[in-house]
């Protein structure tokens, strides 16, 4: 309490903290796997290597990362505003069915650069069109979005099933999902990326969403701290009541910040549908949209730190799935506990070591 | 009993990054007296007093604390070491009870109920001790600012302080409340004990205080009696040249009638109605003050003017055109600007840097950027324009706003509605916490604004600021207008009619 209100310079802030805090994460998680009767130190190098180890590791790694920063960005975009978007889930499931829709109009027709274009639009639409209701009811009638967002995950979930099951099923398949895109109608792999590293990306389905993905994350740096709507949205966001002062209309702000959160979390459709499997799939998103809202937590809101974070947690991803192949006693759910640490310490513990970094911090700068 | 100083400060030093905010200061606070701290807005007070209640730790220096030197880390050692400190902006828990909040922290064992009858029972005596008589069950909400402070002197007397710190206590309350106070002040020291009081204003600092030091620009710059010593020298030695006290004006010439409100009833969020169809005028080139006791309806009037608060019923026009459903964005572009009585709820946003606030409300105007884009260069050049004309301190406008000082975060707010130049200023409270020479400042622009044709309407718990500045006083009491008086009407006359006794 008494340390809150002094100030740290940046790199303790923004560099160290946040380092340490993982660094705890990861020696509690090791405490755990040692529990369990595994080695620590080999279960850690079995997740580096499985994550950095090889081109098609790396490959997957920034495969999940992808997805994790159009979620990551979604939430943090909606949190400057003062919402916590807890749909971006389902907004990313409504965003696929957008992407879909354009790569089976177009694939047939048109190479991929046309169509990616559109995909991207789509996606964002439907993405955002899944927000508005959710955004309209806060705006105007007081919903709390946190209710109204994950009822709509619900609603959104049922009724992808049910287009997949009974609408956009290929006739005479089992399977409940699309045909598979042609060509003109998928994001190509990003090998030439990887080559230059003299990395072989093999069957990983690292893709040209990567791009689009940082392309936003830097839009959304230009959004919130470049421009007008920026502005009103941190305005709002800090202080609802400075707003009105300021003559900020809070309904129509609250709205826009929530479709360009859901758009966000609509164009993470992109990776997976376009950029891996080609088709559209049931349950495609997977959870990425609630590791957004940790990736978004541990990334302070800022699309710098959330690219960082999602690298961090597309790390986890990767050599989690391999560290459970090739540790069986390290189950996937261990892998969730793990991500569940990094998530607490990184995440909501973040001023743990505030207080005792003040002090050493002045005792330092008295020496 | 050795007669050490209650509190002893030696070579304090304490610098935040580039701004030196204490510099090697000594002081003395005698046991049993009421000691004064004066000097200008950012000149290092509140910091100081925050090292002392162990809020901050300074980077050199030594407190000594009857006699004794003591490492003050953290609040905790402060409390127990019979320090209470009674904050700028209160640190009450809004929704528990006066009870809870005085037990919050010192509950005194794991089971409550235990510690709740023993807490009532000392709260009770400590309130008819020195008269400090608040209900103990109220919800801190539900009291007037006033009786709030009540509860933070009770909370730190609880803690059994022998030494209590009030930093500018009195900025929000009325006379009345503020003379309670003083009489409360002086029993604590007639008991021995040792006050700190931090105040803007020279004249409390004469009725009260028994010795009284001298802030400037970081350092301490002398300590005086206060019987040997007199509000111009106190104002100089503050300032580093002689200040006005009074305002200098000539005669208003007003002209056509600007602003105008007619009938206006406005209710709060529970239906009480707060203003009770009261009209009035005001014109091109005067300067019309409302004065009367906080909690009359004057906030409620100046919101629904300023468009935050839709009034239940009524007219408002600017320059002839209805204004009463105009929302803030609109009046700004008719040339209403608005200075709000709080600076911490609605004229700043804290943990913006200082220029993202010298355009809150005016972020959209072209100059501050084309289209969707803000021009980040042209609102940084604004706001360093801004700094140097009002003498903001310090004059960084990448600075966090939060770390301004009181003072300085109102100059902030003032500058950027009086240099917009609008048709017509609203001024609620405009020199609450600032220091007696940006007073000056402040109230002269106000004079300019009135005497380039503008019309300014003016609200201030104030009595001598409503009288020196105003070319008309209205006097409001529950909700309605009770009254008109010129600025030559007696202190007596008008504060009568604020208590609502004669007309
Ligand atoms: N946490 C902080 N970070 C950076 N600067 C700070 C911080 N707190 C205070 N300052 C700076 O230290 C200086 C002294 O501030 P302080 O609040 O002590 O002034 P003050 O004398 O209480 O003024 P006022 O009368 O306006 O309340 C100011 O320049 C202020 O901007
Ligand atoms: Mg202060």
């Amino acid at each position: 309490m008494s340390t809150a209100s002094v100030p740290l310079p940046n790199w303790i802030t923004y560099g160290l903290m946040p380092l340490l805090n993982l660094l705890v994460a990861f020696f509690i998680s090791g405490l755990v796997v040692w529990w369990i009767g595994e080695d620590p130190l080999a279960a850690l190098k079995l997740l580096i290597e499985g994550s950095l180890g090889r081109g098609d590791a790396i490959g997957f790694t920034l495969f999940y990362a992808t997805s994790f920063i159009f979620t990551g960005l979604s939430v943090a975009v909606a949190f400057h505003a003062g919402l916590f978007n807890i749909g971006s889930e389902g907004q990313a499931y409504l965003g696929g069915l957008g992407a879909a829709l354009v790569a089976l109009a177009l694939d047939r027709y048109v190479p991929w650069y046309v169509t990616m274009p559109f995909a991207v639009i789509g996606a964002a639409l439907f993405g955002a069109a899944w927000a508005f209701i959710p955004a309209w009811l806060q705006a105007k009638r007081g919903s709390h979005v946190v209710i109204t967002t994950i009822m709509f995950n619900f609603i959104g979930a049922a009724l992808m099933v049910y287009l997949l099951v009974n609408v956009l099923i290929v006739p005479g398949k089992m399977a409940p999902e699309t045909r598979t895109f042609l060509p003109g109608g998928q994001l190509p792999k990003l090998d030439w990326l990887m080559a230059w590293f003299g990395l072989k990306l093999g069957p990983a389905p690292f893709n040209v969403s990567f791009l689009i993905a940082l392309v936003m994350a830097f839009l959304v740096w230009v959004l919130i701290w470049r421009t007008k709507l920026g502005y009103e949205m941190r305005t709002l966001g800090i202080s609802p009541s400075a707003a009105i002062y300021a003559g900020i209309p809070y309904g129509r702000t609250v709205i826009i910040a929530m479709l360009i959160s859901g758009g966000l979390a609509g164009m993470m459709a992109l990776n997976p549908v376009m950029g891996a499997s080609a088709r559209l799939q049931v349950e495609f998103v997977g959870g990425a949209g609630f590791v957004g809202i940790a990736v978004s937590l541990m990334g302070r809101s800022h699309p710098l730190g959330i690219v960082l974070a999602a690298l961090l947690f597309g790390i986890l991803y990767q050599g989690g799935a391999d560290l459970s192949f090739e540790m069986p006693n390290i189950t996937r759910e261990m892998i969730v506990v793990i991500q569940g640490l990094v998530i607490l310490f990184a995440g909501a513990l973040e001023y743990m070591f505030r207080p005792a970094m003040v002090h050493l911090y002045q005792r330092l700068k008295r020496a | 009993m050795s007669q050490h100083p209650a509190i002893e400060l030696v070579g304090i030093d304490k610098s935040f990054g580039a701004v030196h905010a204490n510099k090697n200061i000594n002081l003395k606070v005698e046991k049993g007296t009421i000691h004064g701290i004066i000097g200008e807005n950012g000149a290092g007070k509140s910091t100081l007093m925050s090292i002392i209640y162990g809020f901050y730790q300074a980077d050199r220096g030594e407190i000594r604390i009857d006699g004794k030197p003591l490492d003050i880390r953290d609040s905790q050692t402060a409390i127990a070491a019979g320090i209470g400190m009674v904050h700028q902006h209160f640190m009450l828990v809004e929704n528990f009870t006066v009870l809870e909040n005085v037990m919050l922290g010192a509950e005194g064992g794991q089971l409550l109920a235990k510690g709740v009858s023993g807490a009532r029972k000392e709260l009770k005596r400590l309130e008819t001790d020195y008269g400090l008589d608040v209900d103990p069950d109220a919800l801190i909400e539900d009291l007037p600012v006033g009786k709030q402070q009540r509860v933070e002197i009770l909370k730190a007397l609880y803690r059994s302080a022998d030494i209590l710190i009030l930093d500018e206590p009195t900025g929000v309350l009325t006379p009345a409340e503020a003379d309670h106070l003083f009489k409360v002040l002086k029993v604590l020291r007639d008991q021995g004990k040792t006050v700190i009081l931090i105040t803007h204003k020279l004249r409390e600092i004469m009725a009260i205080t028994d010795e009284v030091s001298v802030m400037r620009r970081g350092e301490m710059v002398a300590t005086r009696k206060t019987a040997e010593t007199t509000v111009e020298e106190l104002a100089e030695l503050m300032v580093g040249r002689r200040v006005l006290l009074r305002v200098e004006k000539g005669a208003a010439k007003p002209g056509k009638v600007l602003l105008s409100v007619k009938n206006l009833t406005v209710k709060d969020a529970r239906g009480v109605t707060m203003v009770d169809n009261v009209s009035f005028d005001v014109r091109e080139g005067e300067i019309v003050g409302i004065a009367g006791v906080a909690g009359n309806g004057q906030s409620e009037l100046l919101e629904a003017i300023a468009g935050i608060r839709k009034p239940a019923s009524g007219e408002i026009l600017l320059d002839g055109q209805p204004i009463a459903n105009a929302d803030p964005a609109r009046l700004r572009a008719l040339g209403l600007a608005h200075i709000p009585e709080d600076r911490h709820h609605m004229g700043l946003v804290l943990k913006f840097e200082e220029y993202e606030n010298s355009v809150l409300g005016y972020h959209r105007d072209p100059r501050y950027g084309r289209g969707a884009l803000l021009d980040l260069k042209a609102i940084q050049a604004d706001a360093v324009e801004k700094i140097e004309k009002y003498d903001i301190r310090p004059p960084n406008p990448r600075l966090k706003t939060a770390n301004f000082s009181g003072g300085n975060q109102q100059k902030i707010v003032v500058a950027r509605e009086i240099e917009r130049d609008p048709k017509a200023l609203i001024i609620g409270q405009p020199t609450r916490g600032v220091d007696i020479g940006a007073i000056e400042f402040i109230h002269r622009r106000i004079v300019e604004m009135r005497d380039a044709g503008k019309a300014l309407l003016l609200v201030s718990v104030e009595l001598d600021e409503i009288r020196s500045l105003s070319d008309r006083i209205l006097v409001m009491f529950a909700g309605k207008v009770v009254g008109e008086k010129t600025p030559d009407a007696g202190e007596q006359t008008l504060g009568l009619m604020m208590a609502g006794i004669a007309a």
